[in-house]
């Protein structure tokens, strides 16, 4: 427990020291949200409902998965590079345990995502029209049971790239198309039957939904099955990489 | 009494798919001595320490360290063990300090960390981001890590490979240091010359076997008994005087620059026992002994860089 803290905080302190660490997973999307806003907000003034939908909505959950998706990204980069770099069988060589090893980097990952998460609800409030309303807590709890589910396929794929300089890439090519079919930009039911199926095998379609669900004040019991699909997703991914994971 | 094993290794063999990298390997390592696993690269140095440290289970055979079974009771062992791997880094931008405090929260016993940076020479670098250190001061932090929890078996796998001389012989001060506050050091190495200078017994692997095992010196005396003196002598018969020599085998000359080549412990007395009954003037003398190199190209029949 102690060498969790410890490794925890270390991690930490050496991700801050990355030029681009801080800047690129905080920052960008704040960034990002915010330009989006200022250029959409005058359309909800205008009000276009479709448009509205979208920032009320849309906007705020897309924010959310980016940074989930960003820390996940970053978190399969982390385990390839210290895979290649023989850092994680340096750190096994001593009575650290495995599990403390990766569970530190995934604190450190939810911990960015929450301060980033906290710093587009400040924004939210500053920069977005009137109306705008985040329930905070219900929203990041979600987003929690979001990003864990989320990181869990990140650890499969960490566990199966062959090298450092491929993993970012592969994992978004596998990520971001989950994106696309979520039901996020275009609604589930005008899909093609087949792109519907398929988007119902994913993840992030749940993940989605239950954003929406939440952000919109629907109440938990509603989103049974995002849960039930985001927690399989966990279970699943984390026993599976926990047998193929590669330590060097 | 003889010092006592604190490793024994007894027939082990470990595959990776068709491809064997250690096949039948029996050593004992004794308590206080720096024992040298040494072969060229892919020989099963590395695959065979990993087994003795625990990384690895071996298909077939029996170890233990200290009395334990590196696999079954990795976690007791860590605790009384210290391991530099080959080739490892550390977080690029992770302090000297940092790394040293991070491991020596990991462990119930350390010693002084203060002391050991400074008897290390990383003092002035406690403050230094990994990725900003030469491959010496990486290696000495390597060590510092290793010995952080006042261990008593060191694991130390080609740790001077890539560092220039210089770096070398600060490490190999650094190891016999080791061994003098009563350590034991199991090191791997592809440099004869390292494991001549630093090593008490050596056991040369090659094809993940173990074809010798033995001092260096008896390994030398064993397989490569003979010795050569090169002398420069302007004496005209000279030629006629060395071949009198008894343990002489061969004698080649290069105008005044002779190449004499014996057998056996006794050949250089002989050698100048000549020069001075002949009286006989040289302007250089000198005497090539044969290294562990030598032992390793007669046993195997290649060099150890081919």
């Amino acid at each position: 427990m102690k060498g969790l803290l410890k490794l925890t905080l270390l991690e930490l302190k050496i991700f801050a020291r990355e030029p681009m660490g801080l800047a690129g997973t905080i920052l960008i999307p704040v960034a990002v949200f915010i330009a989006a806003g200022k250029a959409l907000g005058p359309r909800v003034a205008r009000a276009d409902p479709a448009a509205g939908d979208f920032v009320m909505v849309g906007l705020p959950v897309l924010a959310a998965l980016l940074i989930a998706f960003s820390a996940v990204l970053s978190l399969i980069t982390i385990i390839a590079i210290y895979r290649e770099g023989g850092i994680l069988k340096r750190l096994r060589a001593t009575p650290l345990r495995p599990h403390t090893i990766l569970t530190a980097h995934v604190l450190v990952k939810l911990l960015l995502t929450a301060v980033t998460l906290a710093l587009l609800v400040l924004a939210g409030r500053r920069f977005y029209p009137a109306g705008l309303h985040i329930p905070v807590v219900p929203f990041g709890v979600a987003l929690l049971v979001t990003t864990l589910s989320i990181l869990s396929m990140g650890f499969l794929i960490a566990s199966l790239v062959p090298t450092a300089r491929f993993a970012q890439p592969i994992a978004g090519l596998i990520l971001y198309p989950m994106l696309g079919i979520s039901g996020l930009f275009v609604p589930l039911g005008m899909l093609p039957p087949a792109v519907q199926s398929v988007a119902l095998c994913l993840p992030v379609t749940y993940a989605v939904s239950l954003l929406k669900g939440i952000l919109a004040g629907e109440p938990w019991l509603a989103h049974t099955t995002d849960l039930v699909a985001l927690a399989i997703t966990f279970v699943a991914c984390t026993a599976l990489s926990s047998r193929v994971f590669r330590w060097e | 009494m003889p010092p006592s094993p604190v490793i024994r290794v007894s027939g082990i063999r470990k595959t990776y798919g068709r491809l064997v990298a250690v096949d039948d390997v029996s050593l004992d390592v004794l308590e206080g001595e720096i024992f040298g696993l040494i072969g060229p690269n892919g020989a099963g140095k590395t695959t065979t320490m990993e087994c003795v440290e625990g990384f690895r289970k071996p298909d077939r055979g029996t170890i233990s360290v200290l009395s334990l079974d590196p696999v079954r009771d990795i976690y007791a062992l860590q605790h009384r063990i210290g391991v530099q791997l080959q080739a490892a880094q550390l977080q690029k931008r992770i302090t000297v300090w940092e790394a040293i405090d991070l491991w020596a929260s990991l462990y119930p016993r350390t010693v002084d960390a203060e002391e050991l940076l400074s008897g290390l020479g990383l003092a002035e670098k406690r403050d230094a981001w990994f990725m900003t250190l030469s491959g010496g001061q990486k290696q000495r932090l390597f060590i510092a890590l290793a010995l952080i929890n006042d261990p008593e078996i060191v694991f130390l796998d080609e740790l001077t490979t890539g560092l220039d001389p210089q770096a070398r012989r600060t490490i190999w001060e650094l190891v016999r240091g080791i061994r003098e506050r009563g350590k034991t050091v199991f090191l791997t190495t592809h440099l004869m010359e390292e494991a001549e200078r630093l090593c008490d017994r050596v056991a040369i692997i090659d094809h993940g076997r173990i074809i010798d095992l033995d001092t260096p010196e008896r390994l030398i005396r064993r397989h490569c008994p003979e010795c050569t003196v090169v002398l420069t002598t302007a004496d005209g018969a000279a030629a006629e005087h060395f071949r009198g020599i008894p343990r002489l085998v061969q004698v080649a000359a290069d105008g005044e620059r002779f190449t004499l080549r014996g057998q056996g412990d006794d050949f250089i007395s002989e050698v100048i026992q000549c020069l001075s009954e002949r009286r006989m003037r040289v302007s250089d003398f000198r005497t090539l002994l044969p290294s562990l190199e030598d032992v390793f190209l007669r046993l195997t029949g290649h060099s150890i860089r081919d």
